[in-house]
């Protein structure tokens, strides 16, 4: 069963077993405006919770996205690369990165759904 | 009495006051500490006329020589029509183009002049100029530092000397180890070039022509550095690069350097225009104002800054530079010039400054004062080793009104010949180093 | 319609638009002279076109902008004052254009000393004990002022000091600035009154803060009354005062940055000094300094020699920052401007400083004052009072474009989500300012009453809004690339 919770930099993780896919909120996506670049990680690579993996970019703004948990890149959503509007259109389907947890610990201090629509109101 | 550019009459001064329910101009200070209110006039002398400006400005020009000096910024023939259009004051006056209505024009010609600078440079994308020559290395050294994770980077020993001097300055203040590869016969020493290379890095800038006037083989580079997963910058001349091999198909990564020779004068140094080209996979690490095409809601082609969430307005301390501006009238000077000479006129003046060169080389050599400093192949610039002491040459060709070639030690100068230099032009030179030679 | 050629398009095989001198030489044969490999394979396809095309082309380029001439450009942060014919005529002379930088010093006396001159009237203007002229920009003068901020604390041998420390209304080459050499940068909130807090201040110097960035008057157009405090605060602290030079304009005959306590500057030739800005450059950001830290300015410098002028290296200097001496032709511009001020350079920050006070009062009926402090050169509003129509301030920006008026800066500083920043300068008569206002007013009331005139504009600009996303999202960024897709 999939664990969905939110960081305080807006992004979110949906937990199932020791895999993981992550993405921006709909809160960031909006805050963004239309997406027009998506700087992904190389698979295989490991960031702690917290590390920068990469960033998202819009015509006025750019952003680091940073891992809610540790874990190894396992895979990237390369949709994104000609089409990074997907963000914009469906943020919570649309993953941008797919991990392996290495460690879960982080997950605890996340935010769930409720709390993390209270934290930014 | 008034001054010209202050309109305010005492009258529009007293009615202003009141709108503001104010009594003097020095209410709207009242914030500012008296111990820091300045109580006299400043120390500037008073006003000039015009004309007293004219004559005055008149008389503190340099004097102007016959030159046959380049190392860095070179005389070309410069069309009449570049100041006609560049002094228009649409041009001259407009802000960086941040209301892209209002400003197609700047945007239109930044992306002329980033074709120009790709097609010259035979890479995938350029961007909208930077301030020199030199800080555009320095540009391209970090973003190569930024791109690899390694901060240290390999320049040529053959690299110009200010170029140079500038990459140590940054190099030291952003933390990245900068070592000078050494140079042997007047190219890169290879075998050092080797040594040097055990150690990661993230590129090597090779100068191309170099300083000596000589043009090294960037493939060979090219391979070198990508076998090392480092990156070859290219700092290339761009006249240069219209009859020899382009840093884009030599396989360098990212190219950079002065376009001043793009017909630009001379002016002391400055202003002059940087340029920075990469390969595509690059351009979201260019630093600088990159402008690019797109449509309007009415349906028609235009152009628009972007790839701005990479600079200092938005990114701020995590920018890929700070830098805010590129030299924008300097690139529209820069632009009219090479699309004026054109495919056929461009190629034509770097054949004829190859030209020059050889020929005054040649001459040089046959008055029996001076030896090729180095064999290899050059361009339009040259090392020549002279008999005897060089500064003593060049101050007798001063007196006669030359501008010698630039001094790399006692006895070597660099020389340089334009296609402005005619053979009855060349051959005065000679002559009047050899009377020089004489007098010495 | 609006001009639609790019210079390639113009092209046709076998036009020139040059002539070069008959050397009297035979024709070079690349061929003998190097190797094949060495040989550029295709040539450069560059337009081949007349000079008539060149020209028309161009022209035709220039009329789709806007500049200082075609109408008022109360630009905030930008100071685009009237850019003066004669400067540019000064520049061009010949005993200026002509000259190579690296010709012996004995044929360039008399333009070292006007080199020198302009660089003392700059130091007496700044308050500062000497100025260097060879930064190309404002960022440039920035990068070089904390280079020298860095110089300074490494040759204290404090490595401690990894912090500098910058207020959230700074502009963001500040940041930028800083992190580019490496520091750590630690924001500060403004005052509700929109001033530095002291309090915040103090709380956040130590040991480890090698400086502050300050504008004054600030991104607000508030000038810092505290500066006095702040100054001996991090002057306690061990830390220098950075000062950002792009706001100097309010302050010309009002106060001096080098009074205030400022360790370091940098100047905007091409704002407070009336250089042109030519559409994004060529600029100037000379560097000024303390006495306590003449030395470590850039090499090469201008000096006073054995009676004349000399250029050296000097040891203790940060290095060289630029090719050569900076943009020279545009400080002899600036230069042109001082001479011919005269006394009336005291007269520009207090007709600057009525102008803008003057707009702000008679515009605030209709748009936000978000603080109603003491303005100085600029101010800002926060978008209309009156927002229930949903038209922002990027609107009303793109709106005035049909009045022939460039548009204010928007959306900086941030501290304000509809930021409109105002600018007047001092050279702005009293009707061009009246002109503005009305203009204004007409477009608050347009918003209420005919909304989608001024969301759908601007009307009458040869290009409306811009797709920007497509941009980003798909660059071409050259006419290679445009070419490839047709």
């Amino acid at each position: 069963m999939a664990h969905l919770k939110f960081s305080q930099t807006h992004e979110w993780v949906r937990l199932e077993g020791d895999h993981a896919e992550i993405g921006i909120s709909e809160y960031a996506q909006h805050s963004l405006g239309d997406v027009v670049f998506v700087d992904l990680p190389q698979v295989g690579s490991h960031y702690e919770a917290g590390e920068e993996f990469g960033a998202i970019e819009s015509v006025k703004a750019a952003s680091e996205l940073n891992m809610p948990i540790s874990g190894t890149v396992t895979a990237v959503n390369e949709a994104l690369i000609d089409h990074p509007e997907l963000v914009n259109q469906d943020p919570l389907k649309n993953w941008i990165i797919k991990i392996k947890v290495t460690d879960a610990s982080h997950f605890d201090h996340l935010l769930d759904e409720a709390a993390y629509a209270k934290s930014h109101k | 009495m008034n001054h010209k550019y202050l309109p305010h009459t005492d009258a529009d001064i007293a009615g202003m006051l009141e709108t503001l329910r104010l009594r003097s101009l020095d209410d709207l200070f009242a914030d500012v500490p008296e111990k820091v209110r300045l109580k006299s006039a400043y120390d500037i002398p008073p006003a000039l006329s015009e004309s007293q400006l004219r004559t005055h400005l008149g008389q503190s020009g340099g004097r102007q020589l016959v030159s046959f000096r380049g190392f860095g910024a070179y005389d070309h023939e410069r069309p009449a029509h570049i100041d006609a259009l560049s002094s228009r004051q649409e041009f001259l006056t407009s802000y960086t183009p941040y209301q892209p209505e209002v400003s197609q024009g700047t945007l239109q010609y930044i992306f002329e002049f980033q074709s120009v600078v790709c097609e010259l440079t035979g890479l995938d994308v350029a961007n909208a100029s930077m301030y020199d020559g030199a800080t555009a290395a320095a540009e391209a050294m970090m973003m190569a530092v930024i791109l690899t994770n390694h901060p240290r980077v390999l320049a040529s020993g053959a690299l110009l000397p200010h170029v140079l001097e500038v990459l140590k300055t940054y190099a030291h203040f952003r933390g990245v180890e900068l070592v000078v590869v050494p140079t042997k016969d007047g190219v890169i020493d290879t075998h050092e070039l080797s040594e040097l290379s055990k150690d990661p890095y993230a590129a090597l800038i090779a100068a191309y022509p170099n300083r000596f006037g000589i043009v090294e083989d960037l493939s060979h580079l090219a391979e070198q550095t990508h076998q090392n997963q480092a990156l070859l910058i290219a700092y290339c001349d761009l006249v240069a690069l219209t009859v020899f091999k382009t840093p884009g198909s030599a396989g360098a990564d990212i190219a950079c350097g002065e376009a001043q020779s793009l017909g630009l004068p001379l002016s002391f140094g400055g202003p002059y225009v940087g340029y920075l080209a990469t390969i595509a996979k690059y351009v979201r690490k260019m630093p600088g104002r990159i402008c690019g095409m797109t449509t309007d809601n009415r349906g028609q082609r235009a152009y628009v800054l972007t790839l701005q969430a990479r600079e200092q307005h938005i990114r701020r301390d995590k920018a890929n530079s700070n830098i805010c501006s590129n030299q924008s009238l300097m690139a529209l000077q820069a632009t009219i010039y090479a699309v004026t000479l054109g495919r056929q006129g461009l190629i034509e003046v770097a054949k004829r400054s190859i030209g020059a060169m050889h020929y005054l080389a040649e001459r040089l050599v046959a008055t029996g004062l001076f030896k090729k400093t180095y064999d290899a192949p050059f361009g339009y610039e040259v090392a020549l080793t002279y008999r005897r002491k060089i500064d003593a040459l060049n101050a007798k060709l001063t007196e006669k009104g030359y501008l010698g070639g630039y001094p790399l030690d006692e006895r070597t100068a660099v020389y340089y010949a334009g296609e402005k230099m005619t053979k009855t032009l060349i051959d005065a030179f000679v002559a009047a180093v050899k009377e020089a030679d004489h007098e010495i | 319609m609006k001009y639609d050629k790019l210079i390639f398009e113009l092209s046709k095989p076998g036009r020139v638009g040059y002539a070069l001198p008959d050397q009297d030489l035979p024709e070079t044969d690349l061929n003998r002279l190097y190797d094949a490999n060495l040989l550029r394979e295709r040539p450069a396809e560059l337009p081949e076109v007349s000079e008539l095309d060149v020209v028309r082309h161009y022209t035709n380029v220039s009329r789709l902008n806007f500049g200082v001439e075609t109408g008022f450009y109360p630009l905030g942060s930008c100071t685009m004052k009237y850019n003066p014919k004669i400067n540019d005529e000064v520049a061009s002379l010949p005993g200026f254009r002509n000259i190579h930088p690296l010709q012996p010093t004995s044929t360039l006396q008399p333009l070292l000393r006007l080199y020198d001159e302009a660089a003392t009237m700059l130091s007496h203007i700044s308050g500062m004990a000497a100025t260097s002229l060879n930064p190309f920009a404002g960022a440039h003068g920035e990068l070089t002022g904390l280079m020298i901020m860095k110089a300074y604390h490494e040759r204290r041998h404090d490595s401690r000091r990894t912090k500098v420390i910058i207020p959230d209304s700074a502009h963001g080459t500040n940041p930028a600035s800083a992190a580019m050499l490496g520091y750590e940068c630690i924001t500060i909130k403004s005052t509700p009154e929109g001033l530095v807090d002291l309090q915040a201040l103090q709380a956040n110097l130590s040991e480890e803060v090698a400086g502050i960035m300050l504008t004054n008057p600030n991104t607000l157009g508030l000038f810092e009354k505290d500066i006095l405090e702040i100054s001996r605060l991090v002057h306690e602290a061990g830390g220098l005062l950075y000062y950002d030079g792009a706001n100097l304009n309010a302050l010309l005959g009002v106060a001096r940055p080098g009074d205030m306590g400022f360790d370091i500057m940098h100047m905007n030739l091409h704002k407070t000094f009336s250089t042109p800005h030519g559409g994004g450059g060529p600029g100037s950001g000379p560097v000024g300094v303390a006495k306590h830290l003449v030395d470590l300015l850039p090499n090469p410098r201008i000096v006073k020699k054995d009676g004349g002028y000399a250029i050296e290296n000097a040891p203790d200097a940060i290095g060289q920052i630029g090719g050569f001496y900076g943009n020279f032709l545009v400080v002899v511009r600036s230069y042109a401007y001082l001479r011919v001020m005269g006394a009336a350079l005291g007269k520009v920050g207090p007709y600057a400083v009525l102008n803008a006070n003057y707009v702000k009062e008679k515009l605030r009926a209709f748009y936000r004052l978000p603080i109603d402090g003491k303005y100085m050169h600029e101010f800002v509003f926060n978008g209309l009072i009156d927002q229930s129509t949903g038209i922002r301030t990027l609107d009303v920006a793109k709106r005035l474009l049909d009045y022939n008026v460039h548009a204010p800066t928007i959306y900086f500083p941030l501290l304000f989500e509809q930021s409109i920043m105002i600018e007047p300068t001092e050279g702005e008569s009293k009707e061009t300012l009246d002109e503005f206002v009305k203009i204004m007013a007409s477009i608050a009331k347009e918003a209420l009453e005919e909304p989608d005139c001024v969301r759908l504009a601007p009307h009458f600009t040869p290009v409306g809004r811009l797709d920007e996303v497509a941009a980003a999202r798909k660059p071409i960024l050259n006419y290679r690339e445009y070419a490839k897709q047709l």
